[in-house]
């Protein structure tokens, strides 16, 4: 990446799109409809978690993301996110807005290549954030998603400082009409979560499921004969700032 | 020395007496007595179903330290079960309130002296941080929104 330079990033908590999310939803469920083989049945199914059962220490979540696929200016992922998780329709200025996933655009200095690619949590197998917590609050779950005990979270902001990705945020004013499914709170940090609670039932992230170009790919990296295993056995991809050895679990593709 | 030993262990069972015994009427005039007329009872509102998922007296005792188990199974371990999650609470012990004529009835949140929780907790001034985060209304069934998780080439 040293012949590329962030050259913007896109305020993505601008939630008032032209395009509705209900129409590339659509869109995006037809073209996921070419797999089925009867409505409600899918071919490779995996089963899903039995309620009573821990996460499994055998699964590694992780994302192949296709930088190519990915268009700028496109922020479904990002908008899908908010949704999802409760964070979309913030007020006050954009400095203490939270922003868990947001689009990079970045430009090659030399050769003007621009590419556009989302960027939020990477999940790493060695998380610096969970290495600087005084409390415990950041964690790595047993299926290596990284996520904030907001119980036990102080507030003290040291992960956002230890995090190389700039990947958490601080919530700063009260927290109205929470989501059911995501609680968050005043006072605490928080990033993405690979919308650990639809992982969990068996459904993909939120983002995975919005992208219309189909530039995500999310499954489990331990799974060789999964489709982001095979994938990355077979492409040339990369983890951002993989000199740091965090081991991200989320890949690029055409960085 | 030895008397003094005796003298001090002396004054610690008193008033550990004299706690068990405002423990025990604390208790009892909360749980027990509608009998005092003049005390004013917190009004607990009446749940959906016929027991709770644990006997009501143990529920009044160890609701909390249910809850935080159930917290950090889900939260850390990713075990969702459903019988101790706070949802679950939610979901039977709605209070509904009837507005005046032709609107649909409303269901109150944490803001409400009448939601569940508070009809407790603000009787014995006891603050709760839960709501702070969480949702504190029954859960709304969303559309289902995602593809399921699968290993296709499309993913």
């Amino acid at each position: 990446m040293s012949d590329l330079i962030t050259s913007k990033q896109n305020n993505t908590n601008d939630t008032q799109k032209k395009h509705t999310r209900r129409k590339f939803l659509g869109l995006a469920a037809g073209a996921t409809g070419a797999t089925l083989i009867a409505p409600g049945i899918f071919l490779n199914h995996v089963q899903a978690k039995p309620d009573a059962d821990p996460a499994n220490k055998n699964v590694r979540w992780g994302m192949l993301i296709d930088t190519n696929k990915c268009k700028t200016g496109c922020d479904d992922c990002v908008t899908a996110c908010a949704e999802e998780n409760g964070w979309a329709n913030q007020t006050g200025p954009d400095e203490v807005k939270v922003q868990w996933f947001r689009k990079v655009d970045l430009v090659g200095k030399k050769t003007g290549r621009e590419v556009s690619l989302p960027l939020g949590c990477q999940h790493c197998e060695k998380p610096p954030c969970v290495d600087v917590c005084p409390t415990g609050a950041s964690f790595k779950r047993d299926d290596g998603i990284v996520l904030v005990d907001k119980h036990i979270c102080i507030g003290c902001r040291y992960c956002m400082m230890a995090c190389p990705y700039k990947a958490r945020s601080f919530v700063h004013s009260p927290v109205e009409n929470h989501d059911d499914y995501m609680p968050r709170g005043m006072g605490t940090v928080e990033s993405c979560t690979f919308c650990v609670h639809l992982i969990d039932k068996d459904k993909s992230p939120a983002c995975v499921s919005a992208c219309k170009e189909k530039a995500i790919l999310f499954g489990d990296l331990n799974d060789k004969n999964g489709a982001i295993a095979k994938r990355i056995s077979q492409i040339a991809s990369r983890q951002i700032r993989a000199d740091l050895r965090t081991e991200p679990g989320i890949y690029f593709q055409g960085l | 020395m030895i008397g003094l030993c005796h003298s001090v262990k002396a004054g610690f069972s008193a008033l550990f007496s004299i706690k068990l015994a405002l423990f025990t009427f604390a208790a009892y005039t909360m749980f027990v007595a509608p009998v005092f007329a003049d005390i004013p009872m917190p009004d607990v509102p009446k749940a959906k179903g016929e027991q709770c998922v644990e006997p009501t007296a143990f529920m009044r005792r160890n609701h909390m330290d249910i809850l935080t188990h159930q917290r950090d199974e889900t939260l850390r371990k990713g075990i969702r079960t459903k019988k101790h999650s706070l949802q679950g609470c939610l979901d039977c012990h709605a209070v509904f309130i009837e507005p005046t004529a032709n609107e649909q009835k409303v269901v109150v949140t944490i803001k409400s002296e009448k939601h569940f929780c508070n009809s407790c907790h603000i009787y014995a001034a006891v603050k709760i941080d839960c709501f702070d985060c969480h949702n504190s209304k029954p859960f709304v069934k969303k559309q289902p929104r995602h593809v399921a998780l699968k290993n296709g080439p499309d993913n």
